[in-house]
């Protein structure tokens, strides 16, 4: 996919199914297995992300563990700023989240409001006994304290570059790119 | 003080004149017609004889409007017979029939004779005072027409509220013709209109307003022209906005009925289609109908059946407007827009100038039996002055009425009075004439 | 996303595509109504008004659930419409409305065109929640979101409206609708509740129930408004029952796997007989009450924009 000059391929798909088999052994690790444990993938990449999270986990576990798929576009700080409104996603946790090890899957860490936004939304789904995150790129600017739990790979970016998470279920190829804004 | 209106195009349907000619104004009268009169005068008394050039306009009877509303007593805040008589001489109109529906209603001699003493201070047009057909405009009990006759009254209605008692209008049609008097009938059966707001059609039922029929009004008009018949009397139907109207008002005439009838500027202007927006500046009674009803209008005009044009001027307060469409009152303020908008009959090709103008004056005056309507020498010297290519827009903010409520409202108009004379004074000239 | 919208005055207006974003936001918005916590905070420090001149509970909860779902501050005015007749008129009470700053002003009234008038007075976001016989274009979306749940879609489907047509606003906003999104519109009612010229909005009329329904997907029964019955637009409540009511006789003409919809509030039966009304696998008038409140928050998620 990378075409132009300015972009650069920082994960290929073996990397990013190397990173995902390597963050799936880490969540069993912290979390003494599956016991209590689920999956919230943030739409849209997180969610793809997740649903691959959650098969290697099945396979070593040989159990299935509950997935959710949260919308975070209602929790979003700037919601009532924006001029337009975004479209919405559905969200889909058909499971209590009271007591449970939610780990929350997003494909770029990056500000950080979208992870608050997602936390406040989890919190209207129960209270959790504790919230983890998984992501598959870090590329920092921080400007809320939050850090990730699990890391596919630390990307230092600058603010001008564009990190794209792109995955075969969405554009039909699985690689990670980082190229010069315009 | 004489007065000579030179170079105009002079047009009397009731003498078939339609030439170039010059008119001399004396003592309130017209006092001779013809060609060259400047010759005449410049030889004895130019100095006592004011000459105005009218070289390329239209020169005819002052026009009548046989159907105006003004609100004194009662509703001063809409319009007094003052400003309403001013909005008719800048209309170009220098008589107005007006309305009973006051408050109080002008059913008796008092009110009468209150709304000509007003006319007569007011010294604008003429205003002639149409006495109520029942007490009250009830629908009841028959007023007293012969005391309002001495008054002053030149026929008798109960406009705005239509008299529903068959009986009552035969008694009505009958002791008016004792008086040599005529009757209007606002033809509406309230049973069918009831609760409506609108025409009802395609129009109103997207809207969700309730409908007016037109059988409201052609169900009323048969009957007063069976009426009319039985009793051998006459009646005038006012403000006719309906095909079917018109095709019964043509076959009474064809039977040979005294039967005369009018229409006004927007029910062959206008469609219900222009309500979408919920418009009540077009909220009118009767409504706004359909194309094929103005084409009927048309037709009516052309062929004689539709004798006058009427502006049936219901000037309005802003707060009688702005409301929900339901609440808003009903009417629009005519007196300013009605030549323009009926000169577009004569571009369009439905009348004739003469004609047009035989409907907006020499009609009216032998509907109502004024001695007006044309200028044979002796008559009075009521006289309006049209150009009929002076390009105008209507702003209702310029109005002398104080009606604003006009769905005309930046309408792009050609042909306008620029001169209107009553009695032989000038009581109104456009700016642009230059006086 | 394609909404610009400042109002929701009625479906006439509305395109395909803005439809479409409405319903498809609103289906977003159902899960919303099934968590524990039924709050999301979206609409945080904002203000809906609604201002009803007209006696509804239903309507006006649903909205006022619909705002408080999405964290705003929704406050209820029941304005009689006699406050007319005082002196206070509908300008009157939107520019005092206007000058305490809301968001979003949801009306109801009696009189056709009033939503119309008070969008021409004040800045704010106007929504129609029913205007006299007009339209009532939150109870077309949430009816159009039911069907396509039920039935998948909307394009080609054959809907019957079987009552007062004339004096339903209801019935305006579906035929609108229901048109727009492809599917074939079929009324009936006895000719005095045909109003004129309403083919001309590219439906069927249909004097007798029976000929309407025949294999309808879906059958919507309006409400009878008893005091019609004085206007002699029916005979009786007896008489209009017999030929008007849907019952497990008559809905065998439709497919079998038709719908029954209603607006509510049910005169069971005089529009429909209990055991259909009761029956799940047909009736499906308690979804309609679930989806109207998705719809309204979806709307008031929709209009309510940010600081310009």
């Amino acid at each position: 996919m990378a075409e132009n000059k300015n972009m650069k391929v920082v994960m290929d798909k073996e990397v990013i199914d190397r990173s995902l088999t390597r963050i799936a052994y880490e969540i069993l690790e912290k979390n003494k297995g599956i016991s209590n444990l689920v999956l919230v993938g943030i739409r849209t990449g997180g969610v793809y992300l997740a649903e691959r999270l959650k098969k290697k986990i099945s396979s070593i576990e040989g159990e299935e563990i509950p997935l959710g798929v949260l919308d975070i576009t209602l929790y979003r700080d700037d919601i009532s700023i924006s001029k337009k409104k975004p479209s919405l996603g559905k969200t889909k946790i058909l499971f209590s989240l009271d007591d449970k090890k939610v780990v929350l899957v997003d494909d770029v860490l990056f500000t950080g409001r979208t992870i608050r936004a997602a936390m406040d939304a989890l919190i209207d789904f129960g209270r959790p006994k504790m919230i983890q995150l998984a992501v598959l790129i870090d590329r920092g600017h921080r400007e809320l304290p939050i850090r990730a739990d699990f890391v596919g790979k630390n990307l230092p970016s600058s603010l001008w570059e564009a990190v794209t998470v792109n995955l075969v279920e969405k554009t039909g190829v699985d690689e990670v790119i980082i190229e010069e804004g315009t | 003080m004489k007065m000579l209106l030179t170079g105009a195009r002079v047009i009397d349907p009731g003498q078939k004149i339609d030439a170039i000619m010059d008119v001399m104004l004396a003592d309130g009268k017209i006092c001779q017609t013809g060609v060259d009169l400047l010759k005449s005068v410049k030889s004895k008394d130019s100095a006592k004889t004011k000459v105005i050039d009218l070289s390329g306009m239209v020169l005819t009877p002052g026009l009548i409007d046989m159907h105006t509303h003004l609100r004194e007593p009662g509703q001063e805040y809409k319009e007094t017979v003052a400003s309403g008589a001013k909005a008719a001489v800048a209309g170009g109109f220098t008589s107005i029939a007006c309305m009973p529906n006051t408050d109080p209603i002008n059913d008796n001699r008092s009110i009468t004779e209150f709304i000509k003493r007003k006319a007569l201070e007011a010294d604008m047009a003429n205003v002639y005072p149409i006495g109520a057909i029942s007490k009250d405009s009830a629908g009841i009990k028959l007023a007293e027409f012969w005391d309002m006759k001495e008054a002053g009254a030149i026929a008798f209605s109960d406009d705005g509220k239509p008299v529903m008692d068959a009986a009552l209008m035969r008694h009505a049609m009958e002791y008016a013709w004792s008086l040599s008097l005529p009757v209007i009938s606002h033809c509406e059966d309230t049973n069918l209109s009831a609760g409506g707001q609108m025409n009802e059609g395609y129009y109103s039922t997207i809207l969700g307003l309730r409908g007016i029929p037109v059988i409201a009004e052609e169900a009323m008009i048969a009957r007063d022209i069976l009426i009319a018949e039985f009793t051998k009397t006459s009646v005038h139907i006012a403000h006719v906005s309906t095909e079917g109207s018109v095709r019964l008002i043509r076959a009474a005439k064809k039977r040979g009925l005294k039967i005369t009838a009018e229409t006004a500027p927007h029910y062959f202007t206008l469609t219900d289609e222009a309500l979408q927006t919920y418009n009540t500046s077009l909220k009118v009674n009767p409504p706004l109908r359909s194309a094929a009803d103005i084409a009927a209008i048309n037709e009516g005009l052309a062929d004689g059946t539709l004798d006058a044009i009427v502006t049936d001027h219901a000037p309005h307060a802003r707060t009688d407007k702005e409301l929900e469409f339901e609440y808003a009152a009903n009417g629009i303020s005519g007196l300013e827009t009605s030549l323009g908008l009926s000169l577009r009959l004569v571009r369009e090709g439905v009348l004739t100038l003469p004609e047009l103008i035989a409907k907006m004056s020499l009609n009216p005056a032998r509907i109502l039996n004024l001695p007006k309507g044309n200028l044979e020498t002796g008559a009075d010297a009521d006289i309006t002055v049209i150009d009929l290519q002076l390009p105008w827009t209507v702003d209702v903010h310029t109005f002398y009425s104080k009606g604003k409520n006009s769905p005309f409202q930046g309408w792009e108009m050609q042909g306008k009075a620029i001169l209107t004379i009553v009695g032989g004074e000038i009581k109104y000239a456009d700016p642009r004439l230059n006086l | 996303m394609k909404f610009d919208r400042k109002d929701i005055l009625g479906i006439k207006d509305l395109s395909v595509d803005e439809i479409n974003v409405i319903l498809e936001t609103a289906e977003s918005f159902l899960e919303i109504s099934t968590r524990e916590i039924k709050k999301v905070p979206t609409l945080r420090g904002k203000t809906i008004i609604n201002l009803f001149f007209e006696a509804s509970t239903r309507t006006r909860t649903s909205f006022e659930i619909a705002g408080k779902r999405l964290s705003a501050d929704t406050i209820n005015i029941s304005a009689s419409t006699s406050s007319v007749v005082k002196g206070e008129t509908l300008i009157d009470t939107a520019r005092n409305l206007e000058a305490m700053n809301p968001d979003v002003i949801v009306i109801r009234h009696s009189a056709a065109g009033a939503p119309h008038l008070l969008a021409t007075l004040v800045k704010q976001s106007i929504i129609n929640a029913g205007d006299g016989a007009h339209e009532h274009p939150t109870q077309a979306l949430l009816d159009m979101m039911t069907i396509k749940e039920k039935k998948g879609t909307l394009t080609g489907l054959k809907v019957a409206i079987v009552g007062d047509i004339a004096h339903s606003r209801v019935a305006r906003s579906n035929i609108y609708g229901l048109a727009k999104m492809g599917a074939q519109v079929v009324l009936a009612g006895p000719a005095t509740m045909l109003p004129r010229g309403i083919e001309q909005m590219g439906v069927q009329a249909f004097t007798k129930l029976e000929d309407a329904i025949v294999d309808a997907d879906v059958v919507m029964m309006l409400r009878i408004q008893l005091e019609r019955e004085k206007q002699n637009i029916f005979p009786s409540l007896r008489e209009y029952s017999q030929h008007y009511c849907l019952n497990s006789r008559n809905i065998k003409l439709a497919r079998p796997d038709a719908i029954v919809m209603h607006p509510g509030p049910i005169n069971r039966g005089v529009e429909i007989s209990p055991d259909i009304a009761d029956d799940l696998s047909r009736s499906v008038i308690l979804d309609q009450v679930n989806k109207g409140v998705a719809v309204r928050m979806a709307l008031l998620y929709l209009l309510t924009g940010g600081n310009e």
